[in-house]
């Protein structure tokens, strides 16, 4: 294998510091008028693979990377996000135009990333483990079990320590878990594996020169979103009730007889 | 100005506009962002010494690096608080 073609799918999401609102037919959350921005795990997978293209340097073994595409498939806005991957060190972007009202689901997106993983001829796909809008966490796997490559979930710490060998180290219940595979695979990033470094104004001015190729759904072969889901409806969690005081244990046990507790 | 360097004050006002494009983001709003940048960067407007001036621009610099670690900080451990802690 001559050197890394990666490849790192990002999503635009609702700002996580925005609080999101129900819209008014209770069908989904208020998208218009509101700050989007890239998915903070995606941000991780960028943050990663040029991290491994910088760590070149002084890792002699590690192949080379030949070139670092961000993928986004999504409203016209999305091409924002992948400016802003562009500007943090991906060589090249790819956005796919999809309709707010036809959003894919996990699996489309899947199936997507598929015939672009072999139009592109990558050979590691590092994503985020889950987006914060949907948290739905399960593209990465999806992906990997369709191209029937090795994946690795959740990557806290990523090395390729030789021309085809990629360690993977994860967070798991009580310790860390060591995976090793070959290339080709599918990683999936956490959240402690590295601080993302931040688009500045320059750098985002200078991906505005970078390649950023606009295809549709239709260009990859898929003819339909294939949405299998039906939200039936979105509604806000129930607001806190407020606590009671008691005067003493009497009264607490009380109460507790009252709640059906005891 | 008529002595300044046109080298040094293309350099501060880049600085500026970095600056002033990362307070978009600030999470006190980028009007209480803009309205501080531009008073911290009047009080030195009458720095004629250039070494003053680099010296002016390298703390322009390590406030930018500042608030990139703010804004980082903040994201992180906001997501680790929904994504990470057990409730």
């Amino acid at each position: 294998m001559s050197g890394l073609r990666i490849l790192v799918p990002v999503k635009r999401v609702i700002d996580y510091a925005v609080k999101p609102r129900v819209n008014r037919a209770q069908t989904g959350v208020e998208t218009a008028n509101v700050k989007h921005s890239m998915n903070p795990f995606d941000e991780l997978s960028i943050e990663e693979s040029v991290r491994i293209r910088e760590k070149k340097a002084h890792h002699a073994h590690a192949p080379p990377v030949e070139e670092i595409v961000a993928f986004s498939a999504g409203v016209p806005k999305s091409q924002d996000i992948i400016r802003t991957a562009m500007a943090m060190g991906a060589d090249r972007g790819i956005h796919v135009v999809v309709d707010e009202k036809d959003a894919l689901e996990p699996l489309g997106v899947a199936k997507l990333l598929k015939k672009v993983v072999e139009q592109e001829n990558s050979n590691l796909v590092i994503l985020g483990k889950q987006a914060i809008d949907d948290d739905a966490g399960q593209t990465g796997q999806m992906l990997a079990g369709l191209l029937n490559w090795a994946q690795a979930t959740q990557a806290s710490k990523v090395s390729i320590t030789d021309q085809t060998t990629v360690e993977v180290v994860q967070e798991v219940d009580g310790g860390v878990q060591t995976i090793r595979s070959k290339l080709p695979m599918v990683i999936t990033t956490d959240l402690r594996l590295n601080e993302p470094r931040y688009a500045s104004l320059p750098n985002i001015m200078k991906a505005k020169k970078k390649v950023l190729d606009k295809k549709s759904l239709a260009d990859y072969g898929i003819e339909e979103s294939g949405v299998r889901l039906k939200t039936v409806k979105v509604c806000e969690p129930p607001p806190r009730k407020g606590g009671v005081k008691v005067e003493d244990v009497d009264g607490m046990i009380g109460k507790l007889k009252e709640l059906g507790a005891l | 100005m008529s002595s300044s360097n046109p080298a040094l004050r293309h350099q501060v006002i880049r600085i500026y506009k970095d600056l002033l494009f990362m307070g978009r983001q600030y999470p006190q709003g980028y009007d209480y962002f803009r309205t501080r940048l531009h008073k911290a960067f009047a009080s030195q407007r009458h720095l004629e010494d250039e070494a003053k001036i680099k010296e002016g621009i390298e703390r322009a610099e390590y406030v930018k690096k500042e608030i990139e670690a703010l804004y980082y900080l903040k994201r992180y451990r906001t997501l680790r608080q929904r994504y990470d802690k057990p409730s």
